[in-house]
């Protein structure tokens, strides 16, 4: 099958300091990956060049087969979404209009149509914000914000969703329901995830595959269980980390020890 | 934007009839003097350009308050009023009264002068391959200060008369207006009003950032530039016949925000027809309060603006930024 992204000998600085450095990858459609790694690693970095956001890059990077450089923005945010850590809207916007904003680059008319009305409809039941939709953005509670941010991806009808930290700043129960969301999505509609975590219990409860990216480089990629070892951890994190295996049998789970 | 279309239309239909000379619609059609002329030469001139110049000012408004994500932007923040006002000020001192390609120096001098600070505030500014918000505000209110120095300089160099003019001038008033006025701005501020309302759908994400307008197909590169460039542009063209005049670039797309919401489908063209109402009925009651004397229209919108605009700033502090 071909691979959704392929990534070859991809280099990236922001500066002349190098942020990433050579990572090789493919993704496959339907995968669930979370990538994870200490702080400033280049988590961030590697989903926002797969975004298309940022385009500085030396090395290829493809979506399905096209340099994601030469693809418009408005090409790219037709078939991907992308969802960072927080949002912060100057204008009170509401939930409705956020969700609207999804539909931008399937848009051809200056109002919304009837089928814009209707994905944002269905994107704001996926995500449990319908009864919000006339509420000020700025005024929600931090999981409302996140799942409005959520449905206004999933408006614009992607193929791949790609999440910077979108759980950091929630409480438990809305980091489990997020990640239900995003299960579901993938399960139900095949939709490709990529989700930068800080949280590797979180993401071997969901994801399928995990990849441990540190000073710039992939260091580890395959099933959360292959990656999650003592010895990854300690390499990685620099912890000292007990690995059990979930009584439901849904992957492992780490106790950090040291 | 139904009813702001409607209420310009209104005002535009009401205010020529106001003045401190009586003119009876009688009178004007049977073409008796003066009420004619009073009517189609001191009065008609002056509404309609009133119109375009509230329009103008108040879309320009909407235009960097997007692009810089700040609900307080306006030209005047990025130093283009101020600029406009230097050159005016040098065209007054140096004397050159004359009128070139039918438009009087002064205001092509004004015009010249807020050219030159968008590109300089625009250059100083920019990086590589970015237009960094941030640095664009520092860079206009440091160039006010510039300009703001240099102007007292120039006023404190210049002689009596001259002084006057100057000071006349960077009030702001409508009085100067003509039909040739009109002509000339006219068009250009219709079809740059055609033009934004037609991409004005992709001013809306950038409320949540530059990455977020990207992420929902908007190319915020060229999406800043042309915004900022049309809203510099604008500005300069009507402060070059009208002097600055404050407040309506700031108060009118507040005003539709907190009544119609801040969708900029909606946003831009009410933020027209409204800044056009308001312009209007500020000039008419500027030049019928104190009748036969005119007072600057410069000051009625900043009386009414200011108030207007603490009240918005204690009321609804955490919306504003």
């Amino acid at each position: 099958m071909e691979p959704i992204f392929h990534v070859d000998r991809l280099n990236f600085g922001y500066t002349h300091t190098p942020v990433l450095q050579g990572i090789t990858a493919d993704f496959a459609p339907s995968e669930f990956v979370a990538l994870v790694g200490p702080n400033g690693a280049g988590k961030s970095t590697f989903l926002k060049v797969l975004a298309g956001l940022l385009r500085g890059y030396k090395g290829s990077v493809e979506f399905y087969g096209q340099p994601v450089a030469e693809l418009s923005s408005r090409d790219l945010a037709r078939r991907m979404a992308f969802v960072p850590q927080e949002t912060h809207m100057v204008f009170p916007f509401t939930v409705k209009d956020i969700v609207m904003m999804g539909r931008l680059p399937h848009r051809t008319a200056l109002f919304d149509t009837r089928r814009d009305a209707e994905r944002a409809q269905e994107a704001m039941e996926l995500t449990d914000t319908a009864g919000l939709s006339k509420k000020v953005f700025s005024e929600l509670s931090g999981g409302e914000r996140q799942r409005a941010v959520l449905a206004s991806a999933l408006a614009q009808d992607p193929e791949v969703l790609l999440l910077d930290e979108p759980t950091v700043y929630l409480d438990l129960k809305h980091q489990i329901q997020f990640y239900d969301i995003l299960e579901r999505l993938n399960a139900e509609r095949q939709m490709t995830i990529v989700s930068v975590t800080h949280d590797v219990n979180l993401a071997a409860r969901y994801a399928h595959r995990m990849i441990a990216i540190r000073g710039g480089l992939f260091v580890a990629d395959g099933s959360p269980e292959d990656v999650l070892t003592p010895q990854h951890l300690y390499e990685i994190f620099e912890i000292t980390a007990a690995v059990f295996k979930r009584p439901d049998g849904r992957g492992n789970y780490i106790i950090p020890t040291a | 934007m139904g009813p702001c279309a409607l209420l310009c239309l209104v005002v535009l239909l009401i205010t020529p009839w106001i003045g401190s000379t009586p003119v009876t619609w009688r009178n004007v059609i049977a073409g008796v003097s003066p009420d004619r002329e009073i009517f189609l030469i001191a009065r008609l001139p002056r509404i309609l350009f009133g119109a375009i110049a509230g329009g103008a000012l108040a879309v320009a408004g909407v235009l960097f308050q997007a692009i810089l994500r700040n609900s307080l932007a306006t030209p005047f923040t990025l130093g283009i009023s101020t600029g406009s006002s230097f050159g005016a000020v040098v065209a007054i001192w140096l004397g050159l009264g004359t009128v070139v390609l039918g438009v009087p120096f002064v205001s092509l001098a004004a015009f010249v002068g807020a050219f030159l600070t968008i590109l300089l505030v625009f250059f100083i500014a920019r990086t590589r391959n970015a237009l960094p918000t941030f640095t664009l505000l520092l860079a206009g209110v440091t160039l006010n200060f510039v300009f703001g120095a240099l102007i007292m300089f120039i006023h404190f160099a210049a002689n009596f008369t001259q002084g006057y003019m100057m000071t006349r001038w960077t009030m702001g008033s409508l009085d100067t207006a003509d039909m040739n006025a009109v002509m000339r701005t006219a068009p250009f501020v219709i079809a740059c009003l055609i033009a934004l309302i037609w991409i004005s759908g992709q001013f809306n994400p950038l409320a949540g950032g530059e990455e977020w307008a990207a992420s929902r197909g908007v190319d915020v590169r060229r999406l800043k530039r042309t915004s900022y460039f049309i809203g510099s542009i604008l500005t300069g063209a009507i402060t070059a016949f009208t002097g600055p005049i404050g407040f309506v670039d700031l108060i009118v797309p507040h005003a539709i925000r907190l009544v119609a919401g801040p969708d900029h489908r909606i946003l831009i063209p009410a933020s027209f027809f409204l800044g056009s109402a308001f312009l209007v009925l500020c000039d008419t009651a500027a030049r019928t309060i104190f009748a036969p004397t005119e007072i600057p229209v410069g000051v009625i919108t900043a009386l009414i603006g200011g108030p207007f605009f603490i009240v918005l700033l204690r009321r609804k502090r955490g919306e504003l930024w």
